[in-house]
C-alpha cells in the first residue's frame, strides 16, 4: 500500500477555498497550500492546528525577564553594591523602579528573538538552504495543494479536485 | 435582523434610578458637607462635595471625548474593520455636550469663588501686599490670568463639541446619501480635529486637573490624564458593544471585531500603565523636592497608598494577565469583567489625580463619592442608550463598509 502525493494547482482562491474545504470534511489529509499572498481563514480550512509560538513567546519572555532581574541584581546589588539615585537601600525590591524599564526590554528582546529564531528553525529557514517550493508559479499567480493520501484513494481525490476547480493535476 | 435598537423601559428605569441616586448624594451630599476637624469653616467652601463633581464630571467627559478622538483617528487612518461598531462609538461620542457642560459649571463654580479647588483662582494669591502671596503661582500668574484661562477652557469645549456634532452629523447625512464625498470631507475633518486634540487633550489636562496641585508640574502629565481617558472610552465601547450582541442587535459583528476590540483594551492598558509608570519613575529616580511632593503626599502624607496599588493592580496586572492570551480577548465574560475592573479602576485614577489635591487627608470613598458616580453613570448611560436607539445599529453606506463585515483576523 503505497503513499501517493497529489499537487492540485488553482487560479483563484475561491475554488481553492471550496475545494480545501470539502475535502477536509471528508477526512483528506492536506499537507500544505503555496499561495502567492495569504488567503485569510486558509489555516483554518486544511485544519492546521493552532500555532504554539505564543505559549514560546511566553517563555522566552520569562526567561529575559528573569536574566535581567539575575543580572541586575549580581551587578548593582550583591557584587557591587550601587547607590542608585541617592537612594542607599541595598536591597533590590527597594530599587525596583530603576530595574523595571530594563527587565522590560530584556523581556521584550529576548521574546521577540526568540521567537524569530525558533519560527525560522521550526521551519528550516536558514541561510543557505534550497526554497522547498513545488512549483515557482506559487510565487506568481497559482495556488498549490499538496495532498498526501493512499494509492487506492488518488482516483476519487482526483476527480474531487477537478470538479472543484483545479487547473492541473501532478502526481509526486 | 434587527438593526435598531429599542431603549426599553426598564433600562430607562434603571438609568433614571441612578441618576435618581446621584441626585439625592449630589443635594445631601452638598447639604452635610462642612469642614472636617482642623479645617477652618470660612476656607472650606464644600471641598468634598465639588471635589467630587470635578472627578466625575472629567472621567464621564473623558469617556466621551475620547469615544470622538477614536472616531477621528479611524477616519484618518482610514480603518474599516471598525465601521461595523461606528454606531456604538458614535454614541458613547454623544454625551460629549453634556459632560462639556458639567466641567463649564465645576470650573464656573471656581471662577465665582463657590469653592476653592484651584487656589490661583483666588486673586491674593498674585498680589504681593496679601497674606496669601504665594511666588510660584504669581510666577504663573500670566498662564492663568482669568481672560487666557477662559479663553483656552471655552475654545477647548465649543471646539471639541462642534467637531463632535458635525462627525455625527455627516455620518448619518453619508448613511442616506452614500458614495465617497461624505467619508473624504469626515477624513479632512478628523485630521484638523486630531491636530487641535493633540495640543488640547494636553493644555486641558493641565488647566483642570494638574493646575490643582498648582506648584507642581510633570512633562508626563497630560499623556498620562490622555491614557486614562482613552482607556476609559475603549472600555466603555466594548461593554456596549457586548451588551447590543448579548440582547441580539449587531449580528454582523464577528469574533474578529470583539477581538480587535479586545487588543485596543490590552494595548491602552498598557500605554497607561506605562505613561503612569514613567511619571512614577522619572520623579522617584531624579528625587527633586518639588517634584517628589506630588507622590510624597499621596504615597505617605494624605494616606493614598491603598488606593495607588488599588488603581495598579486594577489597571495594569488585571487587564495585562486576564486579557494576554488570544481566547480571553474573544470571550465576552473576560471581557465584560476586566471592563468593570478597568471601569471602576480608572474612576480611582481620576479620584486619586483629584483629591490629595483638594480634600488632602481628609478623603473618603463613602455614599457621597459612590453615589455621585452612579448618578453620573447613569446619565451617561441614557445619554448613550438614546443615542443608539435614534439611529439604525448598522451603517448602510460606507465606502468600508463591506470589507469590515468581511473582517476576518
Amino acid at each position: 500500500m503505497s503513499k501517493a502525493v497529489i499537487h492540485a494547482i488553482f487560479d483563484d482562491e475561491e475554488p481553492l477555498m471550496a475545494s480545501a474545504k470539502s475535502l477536509h470534511a471528508q477526512g483528506v489529509h492536506i499537507k500544505d497550500v503555496f499561495t502567492p499572498f495569504p488567503v485569510h481563514g486558509l489555516d483554518a480550512a486544511i485544519g492546521v492546528p493552532r500555532t504554539r509560538i505564543a505559549i514560546t513567546a511566553f517563555i522566552y519572555g520569562l526567561t529575559g525577564a528573569s536574566l535581567a532581574t539575575l543580572m541586575m541584581w549580581y551587578m548593582m546589588i550583591s557584587d557591587w553594591p550601587t547607590d542608585i539615585g541617592g537612594k542607599p537601600s541595598f536591597a533590590y525590591y527597594m530599587n525596583m523602579p530603576a530595574f523595571i524599564p530594563i527587565t522590560f526590554e530584556s523581556t521584550v528582546l529576548c521574546a521577540a528573538h526568540g521567537m524569530v529564531i525558533t519560527y525560522y528553525l521550526r521551519c528550516w529557514m536558514l541561510p543557505g538552504v534550497k526554497a522547498k517550493n513545488p512549483d515557482p508559479r506559487t510565487t506568481d499567480d497559482k495556488f498549490l495543494m499538496v495532498i498526501e493520501t493512499k494509492e487506492e484513494n488518488k482516483g476519487n481525490i482526483e476527480s474531487m479536485l477537478k470538479n472543484g476547480g483545479a487547473t492541473e493535476i501532478h502526481h509526486k | 435582523m434587527n438593526n435598531n435598537y429599542t431603549f426599553t423601559s426598564r433600562t430607562r428605569n434603571i438609568t433614571f434610578g441612578l441618576m435618581a441616586v446621584g441626585l439625592i448624594a449630589i443635594i445631601a451630599g452638598f447639604l452635610t458637607d462642612h469642614a472636617p476637624e482642623g479645617v477652618s469653616h470660612d476656607e472650606y467652601h464644600h471641598t468634598r462635595f465639588w471635589a467630587n463633581l470635578l472627578v466625575n464630571s472629567y472621567f464621564y467627559m473623558g469617556i466621551a471625548l475620547l469615544a470622538t478622538f477614536f472616531m477621528a483617528l479611524q477616519y484618518v487612518a482610514e480603518v474599516a474593520w471598525s465601521v461595523a461598531v461606528k454606531r456604538v462609538y458614535e454614541a458613547v461620542s454623544s454625551f460629549l455636550p453634556i459632560g462639556a457642560i458639567m466641567m463649564f459649571i465645576v470650573l464656573l463654580a471656581g471662577q465665582l469663588h463657590l469653592h476653592h479647588l484651584y487656589h490661583w483662582m483666588d486673586a491674593d494669591t498674585i498680589n504681593p501686599e496679601s497674606p496669601k502671596y504665594d511666588e510660584v503661582i504669581a510666577g504663573k500668574a500670566g498662564y492663568f490670568t482669568p481672560w487666557f484661562f477662559w479663553l483656552r477652557t471655552i475654545l477647548y469645549l465649543v471646539v471639541w463639541v462642534l467637531f463632535q456634532r458635525g462627525f455625527i452629523k455627516r455620518s448619518l447625512e453619508q448613511d442616506l446619501q452614500g458614495g465617497t464625498a461624505i467619508h473624504f470631507k469626515q477624513m479632512g475633518k478628523a485630521a484638523v480635529f486630531l491636530v487641535f486634540f493633540a495640543v488640547t487633550s494636553s493644555t486641558s489636562s493641565w488647566d483642570w486637573m494638574m493646575s490643582l496641585d498648582v506648584h507642581w508640574f510633570s512633562t508626563m502629565y497630560g499623556w498620562y490624564a490622555f491614557s486614562g481617558m482613552w482607556i476609559s472610552a475603549m472600555t466603555t465601547i466594548i461593554l456596549f458593544v457586548i451588551y447590543l450582541k448579548r440582547k441580539g442587535y449587531l449580528e454582523q459583528v464577528n469574533e474578529s471585531h470583539i477581538h480587535d476590540l479586545g487588543k485596543w483594551v490590552f494595548a491602552v492598558s498598557f500605554l497607561w500603565s506605562y505613561l503612569w509608570f514613567m511619571q512614577f519613575m522619572l520623579i522617584w529616580y531624579t528625587n527633586i523636592p518639588e517634584e517628589t511632593i506630588y507622590f510624597q503626599e499621596r504615597m505617605h502624607d494624605f494616606g493614598y497608598m491603598g488606593l495607588m496599588w488599588t488603581v495598579f493592580f486594577m489597571n495594569f496586572v488585571f487587564p495585562m494577565i486576564l486579557l494576554m492570551s488570544r481566547d480571553s480577548k474573544r470571550n465576552y465574560f473576560f471581557l465584560v469583567f476586566v471592563g468593570a475592573i478597568i471601569f471602576v479602576g480608572h474612576w480611582l485614577d481620576v479620584f486619586v489625580m483629584v483629591m490629595p489635591a483638594t480634600v488632602k487627608s481628609h478623603w473618603h470613598l463613602g455614599w457621597m463619592e459612590i453615589g455621585m458616580a452612579l448618578g453620573f453613570l447613569g446619565l451617561m448611560l441614557f445619554v448613550i442608550h438614546r443615542a443608539l436607539a435614534k439611529s439604525p445599529l448598522m451603517i448602510k453606506q460606507h465606502p468600508y463598509l463591506d470589507e469590515s463585515l468581511h473582517h476576518h483576523v
